[in-house]
């Protein structure tokens, strides 16, 4: 199992540096950089030397294999570089922001847990009832619904029935617990119904398999009552693909909090992340990619080993 | 002793089974899936004549009625500059539909390309193909749509902005490689594919005539549900501003800017253009997973 971990630990490597390659690329397909927008952004008249000037300090004006190995020696050794528009380190400007971006996704998490488990279930158990066709259509709209629009009906219905907006500035939750949550929560709920219907989808339909197989009948041919056949037989092994589904859609709570962060004006990872690529800051948007591939690549694997955890039939590494 | 012979009167006709009508038995077999068509196709017939729907020309600033409530006149309201929101949303849906589809067409076809390449030649191009998707895989929709906005800019051809629907194709593409690279991969093993090798077809004809039409389902049900997300994504991109752009009606466009500004006033310019955005997904999904079910009922989940 350790070596299991390890190997796959050393899988991760090759994939990273291929999306830092990409990345660094791909931004500078196309010529023209920050110091345009950074100078000529707002219709600002700079003549040609004070341009040159800029990407040269900034270090623009070197060859693009120079700065590629500038850029990778200094990953080598955890270092994502300056953000070419505050000037402060990449890693500076994600980590003040990280606090709020993780809250908001495990307040999520939180949610879609509580709410997916007893949805998918009961759709399941009451298979082609209207019980079943309700949760189907809720859970269809959680996928077709976008979630920054969703994000924008919570604030017209606090507005329109309570008359109240949640507060604007960020407190931390170990100082006020009420003020915090009084304000994330709601972020929290708009990327969270989509999370929580991919899961209660995943749990219908992995229920529904297993209910279907040769134990369950056993259980119940035995006189088992039909809530412990549920609970103790059926749910474990149909939790087992929703924790996938949910790690993966951890993972991707990133993507919903790009958008989201931007209606309820929350200063995150999303819209750090917005922000670096309306000014064209490369170095940021290159650490954000990495970064998040990293959290993306680290949850898929623990995802796999969880497995290894909860399903004594899986064992790694043998 | 019976007669075991085989023996037919010649008087018998034979009647050939009749064929069921495709559409009547996936209208029966589906009909969820029908009704999310029918919203289809009047999206489209929106999408295509929207001179013929919309009341009001979208981009008429009218200043007597500026952020009017719903109305007969308007019905579904005017924004802040009076324009008629009914008449944007019907514009919208063209925006939204050319968008989805040459996204989803163009994203799709380079993954079942990629993907039945993969599962062809296997070895080392399947490991390298592989490998490439993994690290598209590796990034969230949105971000990698992202990261090719801030690599490609602008470039308008004939009204449509050209890298905003190569941003959006990009993510689709390795997501159905997986799916088309697995279907293609049963495929492969197939003794008919055998024949056409040892026949000695072509590498192209064996992919194009052998191949590719038989995991055409996979890549139906992946296209269909690509306009989906496509569509979204569409929609949160123009949100952010950094997709379609003004003046230009688009549903995530409608939503961004000043609506915010007017969560009190007119609610109305927050919540039609979020309903047309959210029933087209809604459709394009709901036929996706019909289609699913229909043409190849191992997928159900």
């Amino acid at each position: 199992m350790l070596m299991y971990t390890l190997k796959r630990l050393l899988f991760t490597i090759p994939t990273l540096i291929g999306v830092a390659v990409l990345v660094f690329f791909m931004l500078r397909i196309v010529p023209g950089d920050i110091v345009e927008v950074k100078l000529r952004g707002d219709g600002g008249n700079v003549t040609q030397e004070v341009v040159e000037q800029e990407r040269k300090r900034l270090g623009l004006d070197r060859p693009l294999i120079v700065q590629f190995g500038d850029y990778m020696w200094g990953l080598a050794r955890g270092d994502l570089g300056i953000s070419m528009w505050t000037e402060r380190p990449v890693i500076e400007e994600i980590m003040i922001r990280l606090e709020l971006s993780l809250e908001v996704a495990i307040l999520a998490t939180i949610f879609a847990t509580m709410i997916s488990i007893p949805l998918g279930t009961a759709a399941a158990l009451f298979r082609n009832t209207w019980i079943d066709y309700v949760v189907r259509i809720v859970t269809i709209g959680g996928l077709s619904i976008p979630s920054f629009w969703f994000g924008m009906i919570i604030i017209v219905s606090l507005l329109t029935f309570f008359n109240w907006l949640p507060p604007i500035t960020f407190t931390p939750i170990y100082v006020d617990p009420v003020a915090n949550l009084s304000q994330l929560i709601w972020p929290a709920l708009a990327v969270g119904y989509r999370y929580c219907a991919v899961t209660a989808r995943m749990i219908r339909s992995s229920l529904l398999e297993v209910l279907a197989e040769d134990y369950i009948r056993t259980a119940r041919a035995k006189g088992v009552y039909e809530k412990l056949v549920v609970s103790r037989h059926a749910l474990r092994n149909a939790l087992l693909p929703a924790i996938t589904v949910m790690g993966l859609e951890f993972a991707f709570l990133i993507g919903g909090l790009v958008v989201t962060e931007q209606v309820f004006n929350l200063n995150g990872i999303g819209q750090l992340f917005v922000q670096s690529v309306s000014r064209n800051d490369f170095m940021l948007i290159q650490g954000m990619v990495i970064m998040i591939a990293a959290f993306y690549v680290l949850i898929n694997l623990a995802v796999d080993l969880l497995y290894a955890v909860f399903d004594p039939r899986i064992r790694y590494g043998n | 002793m019976a007669n075991l012979s085989p023996t037919v009167p010649a008087s018998a006709q034979f009647v050939l089974p009749k064929r069921p009508n495709p559409i009547l038995h996936f209208v029966r077999a589906q009909p969820m899936g029908a009704v999310s068509f029918i919203i289809i196709i009047i999206m489209m017939f929106a999408g295509l004549f929207p001179q013929f729907v919309a009341p009001y020309n979208p981009l008429d600033i009218d200043f007597a009625s500026i952020l009017a409530a719903p109305s007969w006149d308007h019905w579904f309201g005017t924004d802040a500059y009076g324009r008629d929101i009914f008449s944007r949303i019907i514009y919208g849906s063209r925006t939204a539909l050319v968008i989805g589809f040459a996204s989803s067409a163009l994203g799709s076809s380079i993954g079942a390309v990629l993907g039945i390449a993969s599962a062809y030649f296997g070895g080392r191009i399947d490991n390298w193909i592989q490998r490439f998707m993994d690290i598209l895989l590796a990034f969230p929709i949105i971000v990698l749509a992202l990261v090719v906005v801030a690599a490609l800019r602008k470039t308008v051809i004939y009204g449509v902005d050209v890298n905003l629907i190569i941003a959006i194709a990009i993510p689709i593409v390795p997501r159905v490689a997986r799916v088309v690279r697995a279907a293609a991969l049963s495929v492969n093993v197939m003794p008919y594919i055998d024949a056409a090798r040892a026949a000695g077809y072509s590498d192209a004809r064996i992919i194009f005539r052998h191949m590719a039409p038989n995991v055409t389902a996979p890549f139906l049900i992946m296209f269909t549900a690509f306009i989906a997300q496509a569509i979204l994504l569409e929609a949160s991109l123009s949100f952010l501003g950094l997709g379609v752009t003004e003046p230009i009606a688009a549903w995530g466009l409608m939503l961004s800017g000043n609506a915010a500004d007017f969560y009190r006033e007119a609610p109305w310019m927050v919540i039609f253009p979020g309903v047309a955005i959210s029933l087209a997904v809604f459709a394009f999904n709901l036929f996706g997973d019909s289609l699913r079910d229909y043409l190849d009922p191992r997928f159900k989940t």
